[in-house]
């Protein structure tokens, strides 16, 4: 499905250098990240070495290189959370789930990543999780949101 | 060159006009500091470090300024020290110093810009910020370390890779703080494009890149890697009788110092536990046992007194035709020459080939045929000159890689390429046109070709009239292949072949490579006929950077042939079946000579096995896993009386043998190779034979006068060089103390080169033939069997580091036989065809076209498959191409 979408939107290109930044975005839009094999197609098509498809894709901030998970948890650290403990909130999620800033685990269940202020600065500390805002985070609350995984569960299901 | 004065640091300098400040202050002795600048590339001026003061008071860096008339230049200022301070300081802050145990310690340039700037490091990495976090080490490369904590990020491995090795495994990644050098996906080097050439590692200023196991040598000598027909030219550096190290030689004309990664990185071989190092003679007399040869219960340790002894007085029982020699392609010329006079002059019999026969003879036949000589008309640089060039049945990146560079060189100095190869290839991102014929149908390609350049006019009339016989025959056969015939034989479009054409025909000068993929065929040499009758056709031989250029497979199987190691040709090919031809090796030799031409290696087996041949000489091959049909191989040895069998490692073949020879290596030897574009070069002992072993040369000359012959007591290769350019017309101005200078091409020497007979090249009508491996029902897949660049016989066998790089057993498959077959990628398969099988992993990709499955096999492997036919004018077996069919393995 992946190799169809990207074969349908090179179609609408002609295959020049100058079109890599734009096809990037393009298949990042559909696909949500650039999975590896894409950036060597795309490399195919407008005549560049792979390695520099990867080296323009590392260089943009808006590109993504792995897919997301399916929760992805954005912990504010803007100053009115970070004053009321969004250190610490992100301290305890890491250890909850197992994930450090911007990694997405291994069975595409969650992605974590902090954002700059997102407006709810009255809830603060908070956070989001994929649209949903949660404010006035505590401990509890993050226990309560993630589960903490039982040791042997998460490979049996 | 035009010279214009300035001014160093108040030092008049005569600087060569165009050359940058840096490259005249260095040259000149007068050290500037630089990281990103590297004298083989294009300068990229990022590091800032170069920079020098202008008389202005301007700052610019002098990698990237040209030198300009009266140009008034200062190297130290302080302003130049308040720019330049920080920038090293930083990069300083940022770099793992660990100088102590570092492997590039004392040729570092940051340690040598610190020690210039006096920068004490303590007391930055105290002041600034400690490094990021450690990254790991890539080590996956069995031959070097990649090490981003001592990245200075010059780019210098980023540019080798782009602008001398065109391959761009790397590239910068990330941005700001955490830019580094990585591959696709930052993987490990290992799972890369890279091709291990080791060229960025050579070139890196720091220790971010470095070579395993690094031992600094005690002494360096130059001599010729022993791979492939390229012949590059090395530095060997030794230390205590090991090969430490290895350096491309620059002033080469055919390597300018590059090297691919079994010259640089694959002589390892050479100290290999498994090296022969006594006679050995057979006690037991179970052959084709599966026990390891060399154990005890089989053979046992002799001097070489004893082991010669024994070989002389057996081989006494079968003088004349009953004895047959198998050269070596991997031998010196001297050696080769002493191997025929042995079996010529000791043993009185022409039998006598190397594995030259199941890959270049076609290549031999068909030129001795229209040129009356065995020899390329190009050289190896001047493909960088041509204007088109048309590649077939060569995966050159892969099999003679240096050449491969020259290639890539040539399309970015505007070559246009023209790949013909079913399956996709390296080299088919430089080309411009990409044919995919139907594989073994290349003949009905080519004569297409002809066709449309004769329809439109394009042929080199001129150029035929004057210079070429035959032409009508050869025009009129052409009326055989319609536009419309050759695209139903070959599945190329009438208009692909016709705008091939015109490419090749109107873009001169062009050069035709090709190599084992158009020779091993059924029709071999009438492929190479077909090509060299397009080379003509267009008046494209002869000239630089014109011709037609077979690239042999071994660094010395061009020079094995023009020995004489052929059962039909004394050296310099000439014809054992010619009374004067005769008559004079007879006068030279004192000895009468057999006036029967040889049997080719096929040949020679079948008459071992019908019982007519009954001792062997083996030197330096592998019959058993080379030749295709092993079993056959294996009946007729084990039916040889009495077989010596000479290598510097025990082979498949080995477990068959009476009594084993150890014989020295390359490195441990003098002697010549003639590379595949007929260069003589000079290769230099190095070290001591390992443990008891010899050159094969002074085994064989030994042997010789422990027979009673005479003509053997040579001193010194050096004396065997003198009687062979006496009898060699083609090497009469060959002789060492010429070669010291440099080496030497015979085929510019040689007064007999290229003229071709009576003066004239012949055309070739042809007709084509379907290759005799077809598909069927049960067979339905075409299987292509290609060889990586890892790969080259035993040598390579013996070097684990390359072991571990060679490609997995993949099976290359289209997606759509895959979707027929029901084939999953990444699945294992068995490919199973009329004679054998063998196991892979499924890849799905469309570098295999439908119909058609590719693997990279070493040649035992392929063997096993195939039961092939031979072409009947050259002897070679079909073992390019093999009807399989793929199932699941899951399904067995
Ligand atoms: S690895 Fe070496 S050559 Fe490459 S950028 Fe780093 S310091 Fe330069
Ligand atoms: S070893 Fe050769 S192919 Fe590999 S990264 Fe270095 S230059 Fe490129
Ligand atoms: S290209 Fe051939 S001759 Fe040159 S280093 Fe590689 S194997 Fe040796
Ligand atoms: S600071 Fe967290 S929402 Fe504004
Ligand atoms: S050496 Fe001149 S800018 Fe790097």
């Amino acid at each position: 499905m992946e190799e169809e979408l990207l074969e349908e939107i090179l179609a609408s290109y002609r295959g020049d250098r100058g079109e890599l930044v734009p096809i990037l975005q393009e298949v990042q839009d559909n696909l949500g990240y650039l999975p590896e094999k894409s950036m060597v197609d795309i490399a195919k098509f407008i005549g560049v070495p792979e390695s520099h498809v990867y080296s323009v894709a590392s260089f943009y901030a808006q590109f993504r290189l792995l897919p997301l998970g399916r929760k992805r948890i954005a912990v504010c650290r803007g100053t009115a959370c970070h004053i009321r403990g969004a250190p610490q909130i992100l301290n305890r999620i890491e250890k909850t789930i197992g994930l450090k800033e911007g990694e997405t685990s291994d069975d595409l269940e969650y992605t974590l990543e902090t954002v700059a202020c997102f407006g709810c600065c009255a809830l603060a500390p908070c956070i989001r999780v994929n649209m949903d805002v949660v404010g006035e985070m505590t401990s509890e609350k993050v226990d309560e949101l993630f589960p903490p995984v039982i040791e042997g569960v998460k490979n049996d299901q | 060159m035009e010279k214009i004065s300035i001014k160093i640091n108040d030092q008049d300098i005569m600087a060569h006009k165009g050359a940058t400040i840096l490259e005249t202050a260095l040259a000149n002795k007068i050290y500037i500091p630089h990281l990103c600048y590297h004298p083989d590339l294009k300068p990229a001026g990022s590091c800032r470090v170069c920079l020098v003061e202008l008389d202005d008071g301007k700052l610019v860096t002098s990698c990237r300024t040209p030198v300009k008339e009266e140009m008034v230049i200062k190297t130290k200022s302080a302003e130049l020290d308040k720019v330049r301070r920080p920038i090293i300081e930083m990069i300083i802050a940022n770099h793992h110093m660990d100088c102590k145990n570092c492997a590039k310690k004392g040729r570092c340039e940051l340690q040598r810009i610190m020690g210039y700037m006096k920068i004490d490091k303590k007391r930055i990495q105290q002041n600034l910020r400690f490094p990021k976090e450690e990254l790991p080490l890539d080590d996956s490369n069995p031959f070097f370390i990649r090490d981003h904590n001592k990245c200075v990020l010059c780019g210098i491995c980023v540019r080798t890779c782009q602008e001398i090795q065109k391959v761009s495994a790397i590239d910068f990644a990330g941005r700001g703080y955490s830019t580094k050098i990585a591959t696709l996906g930052d993987k490990p080097i290992a799972q890369s494009r890279c091709e291990s050439c080791g060229e960025c590692v050579v070139r890196c200023p720091v220790g971010a890149l470095v070579p395993k196991n690094l031992r600094r040598p005690s002494h360096e000598v130059k001599t010729i890697c022993p791979y492939c027909g390229v012949g590059c030219s090395i530095v060997l550096g030794i230390r205590d009788n090991v090969v430490v190290n290895v350096r491309g030689d620059a002033d080469s004309s055919v390597n300018s110092g590059r090297l691919c990664v079994k010259g640089r990185f694959g002589l390892s071989f050479v100290n290999s536990q498994d090296r022969l190092t006594s006679p050995l003679i057979r006690i037991s007399s179970n052959k084709n046992s599966s026990l390891v040869t060399r154990h005890p219960s089989l053979f046992r340790e002799v001097s070489w007194d004893e082991a010669l002894d024994l070989v002389a007085s057996k081989l006494k029982n079968y003088r004349g035709d009953e004895f047959a020699l198998i050269a070596s392609t991997k031998c010196t010329n001297e050696e080769s020459y002493i191997a025929q006079k042995f079996a010529r002059v000791v043993m009185g019999t022409n039998n006598i080939d190397s594995s030259v026969r199941l890959c270049d003879a076609p290549s031999i036949t068909a030129l001795l045929k229209t040129n009356g000589i065995n020899a390329l008309t190009n050289s190896i640089s001047e493909i960088e000159n041509a204007a088109s060039i048309l590649i077939v049945g060569a995966n050159i990146t892969q099999s003679h890689p240096v050449i491969g560079l020259r290639v890539k060189k040539a399309v970015e100095n505007g070559a246009i390429l023209i790949v013909v190869s079913p399956i996709e290839i390296d080299l088919c991102g430089f080309a411009k046109v990409w044919l995919r014929p139907y594989p073994g149908t290349d003949l009905a390609l080519f004569m297409g070709m002809c066709k449309a350049i004769l329809d439109g006019e394009l042929h080199d009339n001129a150029f035929i009239q004057e210079k070429c016989e035959n032409f009508e025959d050869f025009k009129n056969s052409l009326d055989d292949f319609p536009s419309g015939k050759v695209e139903r034989i070959t599945g190329v479009s009438r208009d692909k072949v016709a705008s091939a054409a015109k490419i090749f025909a109107t873009n001169k000068p062009s050069a035709i490579l090709w190599s084992s993929g158009l020779t091993q065929y059924s029709h071999g040499t009438d492929n190479v006929l077909g090509l060299i009758n397009l080379s003509m056709l267009t008046g494209n031989i002869t000239k630089p950077s014109y011709g037609i250029n077979p690239l042999m497979d071994h660094n010395n199987s061009q020079g094995v042939c023009d020995m004489g190691c052929l059962p039909d040709f004394y050296p310099g090919y000439q014809a054992v079946d010619q009374p004067e031809m005769r008559k004079r090796f007879k006068s030279i030799w004192g000895k009468d000579l057999n006036p029967n031409p040889g049997l080719t290696l096929t040949g020679i087996l079948q008459d071992t096995l019908e019982g007519k041949i009954k001792a062997f000489y083996i030197m330096g091959s592998d019959p058993v896993s080379n030749i295709a049909g092993s079993h056959k191989v294996k009946e007729a040895l084990k039916k040889a009386e009495f077989i010596i069998f000479q290598d510097i490692f025990l082979n498949d073949t080995a477990q068959f043998a009476d009594v084993i020879l150890p014989a020295a290596s390359f490195a441990e030897k003098d002697g010549t190779f003639t590379n595949t574009e007929t260069r003589v070069q000079i290769i230099n002992k190095a070290m001591e034979p390992i443990g008891n072993s010899r050159p094969d040369w002074e085994i064989i000359c030994n042997l010789a006068e422990r027979m009673g012959s005479r003509g053997f007591d040579f001193n010194n290769p050096e004396d065997i060089m003198s009687e062979i350019a006496s009898v060699t017309p083609i090497y009469r101005n060959i002789s060492y103390n010429s070669l010291r200078k440099g080496s030497l091409k015979w085929s510019d020497l040689a007064e007999t080169s290229l003229t071709g007979q009576n003066g004239k090249y012949k055309f070739t009508p042809l007709q084509y033939r379907p290759p005799a491996e077809v598909p069927d029902v049960d067979y339905p897949l075409i299987l292509i069997a290609e060889r990586d660049i890892y790969s080259d016989g035993i040598l390579s066998q013996k070097v684990d580091g390359l072991k571990a790089l060679r490609a997995k057993r993949l099976v290359y498959i289209n997606p759509k036989d895959a979707t027929d077959f029901e084939i999953k990628n990444g699945e294992v398969v068995r490919v199973i065809s009329r004679w054998g099988e063998i196991e892979g992993q499924a890849v799905v990709t469309t570098a295999s076209p439908p119909g058609l499955v590719t693997m990279y096999l070493l040649e035992k492997e392929i063997n096993q498959l195939i039961n092939p036919s031979p072409d009947p004018a050259a002897k070679t077996l079909e073992t390019k191409i093999c009807a399989v069919r793929i199932v699941p393995q899951k399904e067995s």
